[in-house]
């Protein structure tokens, strides 16, 4: 048996380093340290394998050899006058830059699922900019942890106990030195783990943000009670702000997937700059998928955009609302879409969805998906941080080295490599025409 | 039968990121994305009792999900659904020009569907 210290577990943006897994014969048998999601996927990844690559053909999807399937993804990309290539962020940062010169030679937009999860809160970082640091820094310092809309406990389970509330650091040792406050419209599992919890009515996020900013600049507010919490709690909360020596906001899809949307966003930013006059304060999502942020990451410095991003005029072009996914979609404007390691049929709402089938649909992935079930032609790829080594980005920017523990199945690669040889032959077939 | 006004929240349970990584074909994810999560008293308005279905229809779609009883939903007139197909049917197109469609708080009716089975996830995909 074979054992592999600090392997970083691909699941979520906490991208925890800490897993020892255990490798018997080329499976993998014991995953110590990780939490329910990752100890199930590194048991289970191997389970509901795309068995081959696949191309439909008359409305049935039948077994082809890789090359037909490469050859036929870019045909369709290249014939597209308006491609999308969407995802990714369960693959490497190296499958990313391949992505993005895939997307520029194609001349398509590229987006991932940032989109459909922390889109307005890279918009916040736009309008207002982003006060923040690393978790190791809160682990030691912080001593005000505040989830708002964001159910650490559930969405990055080992979250708290590693990086936040309960963690033990150099200056704070756990939550006897920290208070947990919880913003949120459900008392969620972390709600009722804080030592504060406190409920809002839903969809008043930018109601009680302004609220809670007029009570930090000791202005009166005007009313009662805002987004249902009376005045004196809100000027109590203020308080409490005011006056912790180092303090950070977690924010979720909570705030991101709600009326508002990227405005909650700025007025969550604002009030950690507000807070910085007072303490020190920092603000940070809850990234979900385990390398969402890294995509953001490269596609920023490879492009100057973090998402969305429209490649068809030559020159990298960015406008959420217009560039992004659902709405060019919506509007009928793409024609061919390919999809890396993500699931859109299951995640977008159903009228995307049906547009989405309706032109040809290309899905990279390792295992069976509502999407891939869906798809013109599928092509089956390795699992990164599981059977290919390669880079993510953790939620607070950090970028950790994913591991390779097992050997791949035959018929599969990395996504990089799928990418290169559509790439490849995308320029071929440019060349001919 | 009338059914009770509610806002419809979806989001992640531990349930549904550890049944999305046993395998999209499991039914440990299926079972973990067609509940439909609900204060008490909604339920017992309904004249239902916790596990019985209910239908949820919003100005977008329709879907019938298992209820379940959640000490999340402190106060009547929300419900959650986990991520995934089941919600999504609930949902608008629009965004807004956010680019993100709102997962959360879009308004609904729930009414008791005893008889109406939960479909499965291909059904819902045939759908599409």
């Amino acid at each position: 048996m074979e054992i592999f210290q600090d392997v970083v577990c691909p699941v979520c943006g906490c991208l925890c380093d800490d897993i020892e897994v255990s490798v018997e014969n080329n499976k993998i048998v014991k995953a110590r340290n990780a939490c329910a999601m990752g100890t199930t996927k590194f048991l289970n990844y191997n389970n509901d394998r795309i068995p081959s690559p696949m191309i439909k053909n008359n409305g049935v999807q039948k077994p082809v050899s890789l090359e037909e399937c490469i050859e036929k993804t870019a045909e369709i990309l290249v014939k597209a006058k308006y491609p999308l290539i969407y995802g990714l962020s369960l693959s490497s940062v190296e499958s990313v830059k391949v992505a993005i010169e895939l997307t520029e030679e194609v001349g398509g937009v590229l987006d991932n699922q940032t989109s459909v999860c922390h889109g307005p809160g890279v918009q916040g970082i736009h309008d207002i900019g982003e006060s923040t640091g690393s978790l190791g820094e809160i682990r030691h310092r912080a001593d005000l942890i505040i989830a708002w809309g964001a159910n650490l406990q559930e969405a990055h389970p080992r979250h708290m106990e590693r990086y936040s509330y309960t963690s033990k650091g150099r200056y704070r040792n756990g939550k006897e030195d920290r208070n947990l406050i919880v913003i949120d419209v459900r008392e969620t599992l972390t709600a009722k783990a804080a030592d504060k919890f406190i409920q809002i009515e839903q969809g008043k996020d930018f109601e009680f943000i302004n609220a809670l900013r007029t009570a930090l600049r000791l202005e009166q507010i005007q009313k009662d009670k805002v987004a249902g919490v009376p005045v004196e709690e809100i000027e109590k909360l203020a308080e409490v702000l005011r006056s912790c020596e180092f303090g950070v906001i977690f924010f979720g899809q909570g705030v991101t997937q709600v009326n508002g949307k990227g405005r909650n966003i700025d007025g969550l930013f604002s009030l950690t700059r507000d807070l910085n006059s007072w303490t020190k304060f920092l603000i940070m999502p809850a990234r979900g998928h385990f390398n969402v942020a890294g995509v953001n990451q490269v596609a920023t410095w490879q492009t100057g955009f973090p998402y969305a991003i429209d490649l068809s005029r030559g020159y990298p072009w960015y406008n959420p609302g217009e560039t992004t996914i659902i709405d060019i979609i919506r509007r009928g404007e793409s024609d061919a879409t390919l999809v890396v390691g993500s699931d859109p049929i299951a995640h977008f709402p159903p009228a995307i969805s049906k547009r989405l089938i309706n032109t040809p649909l290309i899905s990279i992935d390792p295992a069976h998906s509502m999407t891939t079930m869906v798809s013109d032609v599928v092509i089956p790829s390795s699992f990164a941080g599981i059977e290919y080594e390669g880079l993510a980005y953790r939620m607070d920017g950090l970028c950790l080295p994913l591991k390779k523990l097992v050997k791949e199945p035959d018929n599969t690669m990395s996504d990089e490599k799928v990418l290169k040889m559509i790439l490849a032959k995308v320029r071929e077939l440019k060349k001919v025409n | 039968m009338t059914g009770i006004k509610v806002k419809v929240l979806s989001g992640r349970t531990l349930r549904q990121g550890v049944g999305k990584e046993a395998g999209k074909n499991s039914e440990r994810y299926r079972t973990s994305v067609s509940i439909c999560e609900m204060n008490s008293e909604d339920i017992t308005s309904l004249s239902i009792k916790a596990g019985e279905n209910v239908k949820v229809t919003s100005a977008h779609g329709s879907v019938v999900l298992k209820s379940v009883s959640s000490n999340q939903l402190t106060k009547p007139g929300m419900i959650f659904i986990p991520y995934g197909l089941y919600a999504n049917q609930l949902f608008n197109e629009t965004t807004g020009g956010s680019g993100m469609p709102t997962f959360k708080g879009e308004p609904a009716v729930v009414e008791s569907a005893i008889e109406e089975p939960v479909k499965t996830l291909e059904e819902l995909i045939t759908e599409i």
